[in-house]
């Protein structure tokens, strides 16, 4: 019975006039200008080792309320290992981790959640045979009553369940329902509305857009930028560049468990990114590379269009 | 930005009745309950006894299918409620026998009241469900292998141990010692009901189907319970406690084999120290027969017990028929895989027509 009872929802009201932030900021010059705020979380040269595995080395990076800072990279540039030590799952070898100013270790995922910061994982974020309000409240559930007839304040938790989805604009039919029978977006969602609800300062989103359509993936962005702008930080996981540079104030490049890049929106373009992200060089390579496989003239134009009109 | 800006309408109030959501039919909703198939199985059985045999509905059959009912649905319910939690126990039909002898033994060698054994063999028990729970989360091993060593081990213990300091393969007779009538009122009575005699069992089945209910479903440890079967890792990622409710859920199984086992004993006055070897998957029918589903996060303690009560059924239907109680095995094998199809029909049914 430990934990959840001090985590005091707080993201309603916040979410209520998010709207109009929403459309102020986007005249701001987003990422322009040095803020004053601390940030929430900032981690200096941190490394993580398995064995004698470098996962991670020298990784830096910081997430301030009200920006998105998106982590860019390919599969095993050490993007998981980044989020588990986030998260608290585990723990980093060296460098400095800081919440709020204060250098920590986090033991747990339940210390993180108490610190405010709150993981959503892309494969694992709810249970899917459970129903939508159960999941919504899972591991900090309302009671009422008191020793041995304290129980769920089942009403209070569906009826919040309803109305924070509504806000968000999923309008669910039956929160009754298994939550493994919503579409993936929706499902994300209902993740990200949880941690907003139980007042994350920090969300943790790994590959939110990963598995999903065009579509669903539009909904999910959207909603993330309205947790940045209900003044949460945000970090973003992603290997999409589009995806990271729709709504990302940093970002961070990650190769082969190592900073690649860090940048803000205000120097780097998406192409810029994008190239970076593919691995700029060696993408060229690649393309002279296939140039070749494909059988035209090895001694290619400079520029691979010119080279593919020949 | 669409999605967003018709969302908050008047914030703070109450979300408005949707529309769309007629009030489920009485039958859609029964739909939607795990214990469906099971009462629908029931009732087949109980029309099907009611015809072939001619005193099955005399009310002495009943309280005797009752008593029979009860002796397994006891077990049944921390076993279902294991079942959702996602994990296993082997070792539950030869614990009762532990729990049994642990307590007699105990009595018997220390000639102490035999409350004394009766509240050793409760820690004795309660520290068999610890290990097996503490066992599950440290190695992560598949509950299967765990509670598979704990049962031989068991087995082994009861038979060995019990050879070893009364010379035989079962205990002495503890019932002219002291404390031994009040422990049997407890464990042991039956009360009448104008001609109907019903089992105190069936009085701490009814209590216990009742608790397990309530925590499954009115409590944070119910939503941790089904999160623990249902999504291990989503349910450790928000903060559920999942190794501690596994191991709170194998020390519920460890009290009701403690209970199950006092009854043992205290129904008669010795404990036959090879008992009990096979009842386990006796145990995990009755919980798969009442809806439970073999990879967890689904299932309910009512269930359970109608599982236990078609058992009881069939148990003593075959009886009341004049058939060969060889036959019965058989009956149960067929239950089972009915049950389970029954089951996975109802349930794709139900998630189908939402």
């Amino acid at each position: 019975m430990t934990g959840g009872g001090g985590r005091v929802p707080r993201g309603s009201e916040r979410m209520t006039d998010r709207v109009q932030q929403a459309t102020s900021r986007d005249q701001q010059a987003i990422g322009g200008g040095e803020r004053v705020t601390a940030p929430l979380i900032e981690l200096s040269g941190v490394s993580k080792f398995y064995g004698n595995i470098k996962a991670l080395e020298g990784v830096s990076l910081e997430v301030r309320p009200g920006e998105i800072t998106c982590v860019l990279g390919d599969n095993g540039a050490g993007k998981s290992t980044l989020i588990k030590i986030i998260a608290g799952l585990h723990q980093h070898d060296a460098g400095t981790f800081a919440v709020e100013g204060e250098e920590t270790r986090l033991a747990s995922p339940r210390e993180a959640l108490d610190r405010g910061i709150a993981t959503v994982y892309q494969d694992l974020a709810v249970v899917p045979l459970m129903p939508v309000w159960r999941n919504f409240f899972l591991g900090s559930e309302p009671t009422r009553g008191r020793g041995l007839l304290r129980r769920l304040d089942a009403r209070k938790m569906r009826e919040t369940t309803r109305g924070e989805l509504l806000r968000m604009g999923i309008d669910l039919r039956d929160v009754d329902q298994p939550i493994g029978t919503l579409s993936g977006g929706e499902r994300q969602c209902v993740a990200i509305a949880r941690a907003v609800y139980f007042g994350a300062k920090v969300l943790v989103l790994d590959e939110p857009t990963a598995a999903l359509g065009v579509k669903q993936s539009g909904v999910v962005l959207k909603y993330v930028a309205a947790a940045r702008d209900a003044g949460l930080g945000v970090v973003l996981i992603t290997h999409n560049p589009h995806h990271a540079y729709l709504v990302g104030d940093r970002f961070v490049l990650l190769k082969r468990g190592a900073m690649f890049g860090a940048h803000t929106k205000a120097e780097i373009g998406l192409d810029e990114l994008t190239r970076q992200m593919a691995g700029g060089s060696e993408l060229e390579e690649l393309s002279h590379e296939l140039a070749r496989a494909t059988g035209g003239t090895s001694q290619a134009a400079p520029g691979g269009v010119s080279a593919a009109e020949a | 930005m669409t999605a967003l800006t018709k969302a908050p309408r008047t914030p703070g109030a109450p979300a408005p009745e949707d529309e769309r959501l007629l009030r489920p039919s009485l039958l859609r909703r029964l739909m939607g309950r795990p214990e469906l198939g099971a009462v629908v199985g029931a009732a087949a059985v109980f029309v099907f006894f009611s015809l072939a045999a001619d005193s099955f509905l005399r009310a002495s059959s009943l309280s005797t299918v009752l008593y029979a009912s009860s002796i397994f649905g006891i077990m049944a319910v921390p076993v279902a409620l294991l079942m959702i939690g996602g994990e296993f126990d082997l070792s539950t039909g030869v614990m009762v026998t532990s729990s049994a002898l642990i307590s007699s033994m105990f009595s018997y060698q220390m000639t102490a009241n035999v409350w004394v054994g009766v509240g050793v063999s409760l820690l004795a028990t309660l520290a068999i469900g610890v290990f097996n729970g503490v066992l599950l989360v440290r190695t992560k091993l598949p509950s299967f292998i765990i509670t598979l060593g704990t049962f031989l081990m068991l087995t082994g213990l009861n038979l060995g141990s019990t050879k070893l300091i009364s010379g035989t393969v079962s205990t002495k007779s503890i019932a002219d010692m002291e404390g031994f009538d009040s422990a049997k009122a407890l464990f042991a009575s039956h009360l009448s009901l104008g001609d109907v005699d019903i089992q105190v069992t069936v009085l701490w089945w009814a209590a216990l189907v009742a608790v397990a209910t309530w925590i499954l479903l009115r409590t944070r440890v119910g939503n941790w319970i089904f999160a623990s079967g249902g999504g291990a890792d989503a349910a450790r990622a928000v903060g559920v406690p999942v190794s501690k409710t596994k191991i709170g859920l194998y020390m519920g199984v460890a009290f009701c084999a403690w209970i199950a086992g006092q009854h043992l004993l205290f129904s008669y006055d010795t404990v036959q120290s090879g008992e009990g070897v096979g009842n386990e998957f006796l145990y995990i029918i009755a919980a798969v027969i009442g809806g439970c589903l073999m990879t967890g996060g689904y299932g309910s303690a009512i269930g359970s017990a109608v599982g236990a009560f078609i058992f009881g059924m069939t148990n003593k239907g075959i009886v009341y028929a004049e058939w060969e109680s060889d036959w019965f095995k058989f009956f149960l094998g067929a239950m089972l895989l009915l049950a389970t199809l029954l089951n996975a029909w109802v349930r794709k049914r139900a998630e189908a027509s939402r």
